[in-house]
């Protein structure tokens, strides 16, 4: 098998994982979704400088032919932006899970999903304390 | 010596709208606990210098061809270039002038307080802003929207609370797909021509095999869709009425520019990429936009959601005139660009005024008991509301006039008309509606004891900054015009701006 045929497979998998984990209900498949979108497109803008082996990026004494450096400073620009977005969007998620007491994207809880008995804010007050106890037990 | 150096500076003004910003957001975040009133004061003072420094530019530009300004004197296509036209002075000009109002407005009402971070991610707003509009290289255009987006996700939510919240990760999540989408429309053009700066990729595209033809109209098609998302244009817009109406609105009011952006950038990579039947695909979607819009606008049941649905359809018919791509649609287009951000801008602004002296009821479409100064409110709200609806005797309805006027001799003008006169009056209908239930209409039960301060009138003064714009922009219709139809000129002139950025014609494609 070539090798832009492995990669080809293996951006289009990313792609179609993406795609569809980004589509769910919830938080948490989403962040998975869009980190693999990101991995499809570090790959992709990889191939984009065309696929060669061994050849070096800049300069080199002894080098036949060079492959194209470009799209390799691209991603490594799309790398730490996706990262740092990914970062910021798994705060978030995590925030706005505390203070509404579910991780639906749109915002409103399912009670077929959630685990919500009796009072909304009581819940969530639970929630919190269960969180601050977490942090306690790994600190400690 | 002194001459050179002068001169050095002077060609180096070109990234002072970039500078400017990035200095002044490090150093509002080094005084921004200490000092609060300092770090305030030094980002309204940024936002002068960016008003000062954008009109120096406009009128530098106004007489000379595109000038690019090559980063670290690396030449295009090689290097990185900021290229300086009308285009990208008018809407510097345009970003500076609502910048100024934000932040002063977020000083006044005390909006920066709510947060530690607000002036330094401004900034870094207007940093971002400023970049995409000045920038000549796709890559870069990238990088400065991610800048741009990612201050924006800070400022959206300021001031936090569960609503700002759940609405900032749907906003995030959106912009996130939608920088993916970018970066895939960057590998297939790169892919295909080989370069990343703008002009370059416009002479190699053009140069094509009828093989990659395709795919190049592919990958400029995905980065027009990630545009149109920008702009929320109709099937699209999804996110905006939700992100905006539950981000505090000042800051709304601040992104009435980011949907302009979306225009902006259509306006500017469109032509490269397709010549001259770059508008076919815009138009049916532009129409949708408008009558979702202001049809949004009649259902809304609070004044933020109005502003927002009013933004969604004024963008439409922007884009309406943008999708025309000849001399006469882009310069009403770019008449009408300013006027609708700043009437939105004003909007949000005079809503937020709204919801902070109104008490209780915060931006309901409910009639309340009188309140202290609801009649320069009132003044206010029916101003922008006369704007933004494209009434006489504000620019709006000059930019209307324009717009209806480009379109008479396209075959879709009856659609054109017929749909931009209708939801013209819808817009009308909504905001007389909304005006007189908030301002008007008085319910039975008695004023509200008088434990509440008089508010501080001087809070509407950013506003009133941005009224006295658009009448600027009114009054002196007669020369915006002119400038705006030899800004269009040079948009469409591609021959000229490739000549410019890329000096003599490049050599044949080296791949």
């Amino acid at each position: 098998m070539s090798i832009e045929f492995l990669i080809a497979t293996a951006i289009g998998a990313l792609t179609w994982a993406g795609i569809y984990l980004s589509l769910r209900g919830r938080t948490f498949p989403v962040v998975l979704g869009i980190a693999m979108l990101s991995y499809a497109i570090n790959l992709f803008l990889f191939a984009i400088g065309r696929l060669k082996v061994g050849a070096p990026p800049i300069f080199s004494e002894d080098a036949a032919t060079y492959t194209d450096p470009l799209p390799q400073a691209l991603v490594l620009t799309a790398i730490v932006i996706s990262f740092g977005m990914t970062a910021l969007i798994v705060v978030l998620a995590l925030r706005s899970f505390l203070e509404t007491g579910t991780d639906q994207v749109d915002g409103e809880s399912d009670p077929a999903i959630d685990p919500l008995e009796g009072d909304h804010e009581e819940w969530i007050a639970r929630r919190n304390a269960h969180s601050l106890d977490m942090i306690g037990e790994t600190r400690a | 010596m002194s001459l050179s150096v002068s001169a050095n500076l002077a060609a180096s003004l070109i990234a002072a709208p970039i500078m400017v910003p990035s200095l002044a957001g490090t150093l509002s975040l080094i005084f921004r606990r200490r000092r609060r009133a300092l770090a305030a004061g030094i980002s309204i003072v940024s936002s002068l210098l960016q008003l000062a420094i954008a009109a120096l530019l406009l009128a530098r530009a106004l007489h000379s061809p595109p000038t690019p300004y090559a980063m670290g004197n690396w030449p295009a296509p090689f290097g990185i270039v900021l290229v300086l036209d009308q285009l990208a002075a008018w809407m510097l000009l345009l970003t500076a002038i609502v910048g100024l109002a934000v932040a002063s407005h977020a000083a006044l009402t005390g909006l920066d307080r709510k947060g530690w971070n607000f002036h330094p991610i401004f900034q870094f707003q207007l940093l971002g802003l400023n970049g995409a509009f000045l920038t000549g290289d796709l890559f870069n255009l990238f990088v400065f929207f991610e800048v741009l987006l990612i201050a924006s996700y800070g400022l959206i939510l300021h001031g936090q609370g569960a609503r700002r919240l759940t609405s900032g990760v749907q906003y995030i999540v959106v912009n996130l797909t939608g920088s993916t989408l970018f970066l895939i429309a960057l590998g297939i053009l790169y892919g295909v021509t080989g370069t990343l700066n703008m002009a370059d990729m416009a002479q190699r595209g053009a140069a094509l095999v009828p093989g990659d033809r395709g795919l190049f109209e592919a990958g400029g098609l995905l980065l027009i869709a990630v545009f149109a998302l920008k702009a929320a244009l109709l099937p699209l817009h999804l996110w905006l009425p939700r992100a905006y109406s539950s981000a505090a609105p000042a800051v709304a009011a601040l992104f009435a520019i980011m949907t302009k952006v979306g225009a902006y950038s259509i306006i500017r990579t469109a032509p490269l990429i397709f010549g001259d039947e770059a508008g076919a695909i815009l138009l049916p979607a532009a129409l949708g936009t408008i009558a979702l819009g202001f049809l949004g606008m009649l259902a809304a049941r609070g004044l933020r959601d109005m502003a927002a649905f009013g933004l969604i359809g004024s963008t439409g018919t922007l884009l309406v005139a943008i999708a025309l791509f000849d001399a006469d649609g882009l310069s009403a287009a770019l008449y009408y660009l300013p006027h609708t951000t700043i009437a939105a801008a004003m909007l949000f602004l005079t809503v937020d005024l709204v919801v902070r002296w109104r008490g209780m009821e915060g931006d309901a479409i409910v009639p309340t008991p009188r309140f202290a100064g609801s009649a320069l409110l009132a003044f206010l709200f029916l101003t922008a509301g006369v704007a933004l609806a494209g009434l006489p005797p504000l620019s709006g309805f000059l930019g209307k006039l324009l717009i209806l006027d480009a379109t008479i001799a396209t075959p879709l003008a009856p659609w054109i008309w017929g749909t931009i006169l209708v939801t013209s009056l819808l817009a009308v209908v909504a905001l007389a509606r909304a005006g007189s239930t908030v301002f008007w209409k008085h319910d039975a039960s008695p004023p509200r004891p008088e434990g509440r301060e008089a508010p501080n009138l001087a809070e509407a003064l950013p506003a009133l900054f941005l009224l006295a714009a658009l009448v600027a922009l009114t009054v002196l219709a007669g020369p915006a015009t002119r400038l705006t139809r030899s800004t269009a000129a040079q948009v469409l002139d591609t021959p000229l701006t490739l000549h410019a950025v890329l000096g003599e014609p490049a050599p044949g494609d080296a791949r």
